[in-house]
């Protein structure tokens, strides 16, 4: 398959993108990695008469430590995310759930900043960023603004990201030694997952219970009043209301979300 | 548009229409057809190619994204009649059998093994895991991968 056709725009800074969005508005899509959105080109659910490839703009491909933080550029790749000695040692649970987006091939391409705005409601990373209490940070033309993860997916496929913005950096609150859990669940190798839960700090994040990252509150809640492991994962799918698909029933997914928020638990507990 | 692609080692520049595909570029625009279409949507690893010495998946790479950068197909690794040591591995451990995967399956391997020149099997496992074959269950293609990292 071939996309529909499209002009082909590279941008040579930022500030060139953004001027690109705002003269081409609704009729345009960015380009990172492409490991999102040329798929959906190829199917016809993205057609974009224009393409803002910032594939070249090595200003946004970094991890740096900044104060208590972790600053990833948003062009940062799955690859360098999962085995970057500053991603393992001061966000873990970030670095191992991007080793486990998609294949080799797949990572060398892909972009944390392209998956965390595609934002699939089944995905590893939103569901990474929300336990890890991260903050984006969105360029515009009025300059940068900050948004906690918490706030930033809206619905599948949706973002905070206003039209005219582009996200340039995700900051990860640094936390070296502190115990983090990740499961997910696939039929096959590669997959989405049916569910998946991480864990961090006290939070219990699902992806695929919803239409965007949900935090498990009652689990939580439960966590921090003395509940032990397996009491609070009783409570994780409270208030969720999972979708009936192919794949699983609403119950089914109900059931997955108690057992790998356990099993989460279990491994931050180590 | 135009782009300038070092394919193989020499540069080339191309008109091509900007919705291209790398691995229609390379098939169709360099006539290098050893990397295969399968599934055409970044799962079987049949059009696994280098750029920039990292395997990526060519169907799901537009050529204007390869502009300005080095592509390395199987075309380019056997040297004046001699296989280079990944495709003569994988022919003495038997690799292969139909071959469709091959070429992609030999580039993953041997991009993995620039990352990682002595991997275990499980890491060899888990890095061909974007490769799919569909004829030798795997066990002789890990074979060839694993004889490959312990001769060097």
């Amino acid at each position: 398959m071939i996309t529909a056709t499209f002009e082909y725009l590279r941008a040579g800074s930022v500030d060139e993108a953004l001027d690109m969005l705002r003269r081409h508005g609704d009729d345009a899509k960015l380009l990172a990695g492409g490991h999102s959105l040329l798929p959906m080109m190829k199917l016809r659910l993205a057609r974009p008469e224009f393409l803002i490839d910032l594939g070249g703009l090595e200003e946004l491909r970094y991890i740096r430590r900044d104060g208590d933080m972790l600053a990833i550029g948003a062009l940062t790749t799955h690859d360098m995310v999962s085995t970057a000695d500053l991603s393992r040692s001061d966000a873990p649970l970030l670095a191992h759930s991007a080793s486990q987006v998609g294949d080799p091939q797949v990572r060398h391409l892909g972009t944390l900043g392209g998956s965390l705005v595609h934002a699939d409601p089944a995905a590893d990373l939103p569901m990474a960023v929300v336990a890890c209490s991260a903050v984006m940070v969105a360029q515009g033309e009025q300059g940068r603004r900050e948004i906690a993860a918490d706030d930033f997916f809206s619905s599948p496929f949706e973002t905070a990201l206003r039209e005219d913005e582009i996200l340039v950096e995700i900051r990860i609150p640094r936390r070296a030694g502190i115990g983090w859990g990740y499961e997910k669940f696939t039929r096959r190798a590669n997959d989405w997952a049916i569910v998946a839960a991480a864990t961090l700090g006290g939070r219990i994040v699902l992806a695929n219970m919803g239409g965007r990252p949900l935090r498990a509150l009652a689990a939580e809640t439960a966590l921090a009043a003395g509940a032990s492991a397996r009491e609070a994962a009783a409570l994780a799918p409270e208030g969720m209301e999972p979708a009936d698909d192919m794949h699983a029933d609403a119950e089914y997914r109900r059931h997955l979300a108690r057992i790998l928020v356990g099993r989460a638990l279990e491994q931050a507990r180590g | 548009m135009k782009v300038t692609i070092n394919v193989n080692g020499e540069e080339r520049t191309d008109e091509v229409e900007s919705r291209l595909l790398l691995i229609h570029y390379l098939r169709e625009v360099c006539e290098l057809r050893a990397a295969n279409i399968g599934c055409d949507s970044s799962s079987c690893g049949a059009c696994t190619v280098l750029l920039d010495g990292r395997s990526v998946k060519s169907c799901t790479v537009l050529a204007a994204q390869a502009d300005g950068h080095e592509v390395t197909t199987v075309e380019s690794l056997a040297t004046a009649g001699e296989l280079h040591p990944m495709q003569a591995a994988f022919r003495a451990e038997h690799g292969l059998q139909c071959g469709f995967c091959t070429p992609g399956m030999v580039m993953a391997s041997i991009g993995l093994l620039k990352d990682n020149p002595s991997p275990t099997e499980a890491e060899v496992r888990s890095a061909l895991e974007g490769n799919y074959c569909r004829c030798t269950g795997y066990h002789n293609i890990v074979r060839a991968v694993l004889s490959v990292a312990q001769q060097s």
